[in-house]
């Protein structure tokens, strides 16, 4: 009982299965070292500020915070193959905070998903890189998002489908702090626990900032890391901003068995740029061209 | 003759679990009154309760969708179209991934919960979103046949439910095609246009009124989106005037639908049998429906004067 249509995404699949091809020849990703994702950390982040400069608008702050994350995922950890972005055994990565879109795609153009010149059509009419996130425009991209608090539950259901296939691919998302004022997360986080999911690892970028402020001042979510090991999960703090310390906590999630794990990475808004660092100014705001000129000064 | 829409939707998902590994099933914390349990007995595996978190629910289920699965997520109606909107919208609709939601307790049919969990608005909120495919099956036999039209189609699906039992009006014999309506009585003076529980009224409507020498089409209209306007057209052109009869608010229900037709194509007088743009109340069933003049004798009402409209 085939359906009559099919998703868009899923149709590189059967070429994939059918090719007979190794999985680890599909994953063309080499795991850079250390140094050499300190490297890419810093590209990324001019990528950011370039793309949002350009665009005149975008979300730099949240973006810089979660470089590290994202350079560690898609750089060293994530079995993944930018040739083929609908592989079906790939490991996933959900964006739960679609506003880090920037980086997003930053990362996917550096691993070969997109062309690096395509970076600059950002949040253009007509480009496929939206201002969110967008799940049927962009190669790569898992989820349609923007409207925070709904990654970990998409995220739910990519980790349960592993179980059902008998697949072993592991389930990523990144969430932010402020994000999780969002009801909805913990609804999920219950669900992740009361499902067992040890295939889905979860990670907060804590900047501690959101758009009006710090989120001490405008909704606590302290204390954060209890409520999440209350909600059934293995917690792991680390330097957001230390690749060896998010290298390890995430090869640690993977020998957790039983229950899902967060990492709570503790970062700096805007980390990177003097004058973007835990300045909420630059949340929803670009640089302008002499404020990117600067930043990528610093940057070098 | 009467059966249970909800039991029909349990029953043929039973059938097409057993048919395709690929199908799963998300409920609410209420599988127990939309029948989902039928598939959760037989499926377990395959089988997700999310607890009264239906906006997770949502997001799960698209997940799984997202993975190559076939989603059917159900509650009651009120929970599935407007407590989840957005997560609705985010992550099924806008991605067109392949998730069914079929929602049971539609309209004001539940009766004595009361205006909590009176569904008037979910076909005006769930057709305003691109992408999607809405059904309000008429009886047991076409929801039987709509559930697996979705299962075999691929794309967002929004199918409407009810709680009581309802008449059936078709036939061993019938076949459902989506966005197709059902010539139920021909006629020439006018036509009635319902669909879900109201086409049952409008038949014997119809019936009562052949008895005055008014000959009436019956159109039932499952689909509301994408709705069948050839069906809608011919109707206008060949008895020049519609009542449009549904359990839902007029805003946005199957009668603004047929009317944007109408307008666009052959405009006709037209009456809407509707509820009413107020906020309901507990009582029973039938008595809902009287307070908002969706009984036979209204319709057969409304009929009289639309055609003293077209006359004039």
């Amino acid at each position: 009982m085939p359906p009559q249509k099919s998703d868009p995404l899923q149709e590189g699949d059967a070429a994939s299965a059918s090719a007979n091809i190794s999985a680890e020849a599909l994953s063309s990703q080499k795991a850079l070292s250390i140094d050499e994702m300190m490297v890419m950390a810093k590209t990324l982040r001019r990528h950011i500020i370039t793309m949002t400069a350009k665009a005149g608008s975008g979300h730099p702050g949240g973006s810089l915070s979660s470089v590290e994350i994202i350079t560690a995922l898609y750089f060293n950890v994530m079995r993944h193959n930018p040739r083929n972005p609908n592989w079906p055994d790939r490991d996933r990565f959900v964006l739960s905070k679609g506003h880090a879109a920037p980086l997003l795609y930053a990362a996917l153009a550096e691993a070969g998903y997109l062309p690096i010149e395509e970076l600059e059509t950002l949040r253009e009419y007509g480009s496929r890189l939206q201002g969110h996130t967008d799940r049927t425009k962009t190669p790569g991209v898992e989820m349609s998002a923007g409207a925070l608090g709904q990654g970990l539950s998409f995220a739910i259901g990519i980790s349960l489908a592993a179980r059902l296939d008998s697949k072993d691919y592991r389930v990523y998302v990144l969430l932010g702090d402020g994000e999780c004022d969002e009801g909805q997360v913990w609804e999920a986080a219950m669900a992740c626990a009361h499902f067992k999911l040890d295939n889905l690892t979860a990670i907060v970028d804590r900047n501690r900032q959101q758009i009006d402020g710090w989120t001490k001042d405008v909704m606590n979510t302290e204390p954060l890391e209890e409520k999440w090991h209350s909600f059934g999960w293995q917690t792991i703090k680390v330097d957001g901003h230390n690749l060896s310390q998010i290298l390890n906590a995430l090869d640690e999630a993977k020998q957790i068995k039983g229950k899902p794990t967060i990492i709570i990475a503790y970062t700096t808004k805007g980390k990177g740029v003097s004058f973007m660092e835990n300045n909420p100014d630059f949340h929803g705001n670009a640089p302008t061209a002499r404020e990117a000129e600067k930043a990528l000064e610093e940057l070098c | 003759m009467e059966a249970s829409t909800r039991e029909a939707y349990g029953k043929t998902l039973v059938e097409l679990g057993g048919e395709n590994e690929n199908i799963v099933v998300l409920d609410a914390d209420l599988s127990r009154s939309t029948m989902t349990r039928l598939f959760a007995t037989k499926f377990p595996h395959r089988f997700f309760d999310c607890g009264i978190a239906e906006q997770n629910m949502m997001g799960i289920a698209a997940g799984l969708a997202a993975s190559g699965k076939t989603a059917f997520a159900s509650t009651f109606a009120i929970f599935a179209s407007g407590r989840c909107f957005d997560q609705v919208r985010m992550s099924i609709a806008q991605p067109l991934l392949n998730v069914k939601i079929v929602a049971t307790h539609g309209g004001v049919t539940v009766g004595e919960d009361g205006f909590s969990h009176h569904s008037i608005e979910d076909i005006a909120l769930m057709c305003s979103l691109p992408g999607f495919t809405i059904i309000v099956p008429a009886d047991a036999i076409e929801t039987a046949q709509a559930v697996r039209a979705a299962a075999e189609n691929y794309g967002p699906f929004y199918i409407r439910l009810c709680r009581p039992r309802s008449p059936l009006v078709y036939g061993d014999d019938y076949r459902f095609e989506i966005g197709k309506a059902a010539t139920l009585k021909s006629g020439d003076d006018a036509t009635i246009i319902a669909t879900g529980l109201m086409v049952s009224l409008a038949l014997e409507a119809a019936r009562r009124l052949k008895g005055e020498g008014i000959d009436c089409r019956v159109l039932s209209m499952p689909t509301i989106k994408p709705i069948d306007e050839d069906a809608i057209i011919k109707a206008a052109k060949e008895t020049g005037a519609i009542v449009t009869c549904e359990e839902h608010l007029e805003h946005g229900g199957l009668g603004s639908t047929v009317a944007r037709v109408v307008a666009k194509h052959r405009p006709v007088p037209m009456s809407f049998l509707a509820l009413k743009d107020k906020y309901t109340s507990s009582g029973k069933p039938n008595e809902l429906l009287a307070s908002h003049g969706l009984t036979v004798d209204g319709i057969e009402e409304a009929m009289r004067h639309l055609l003293d409209r077209k006359r004039a």
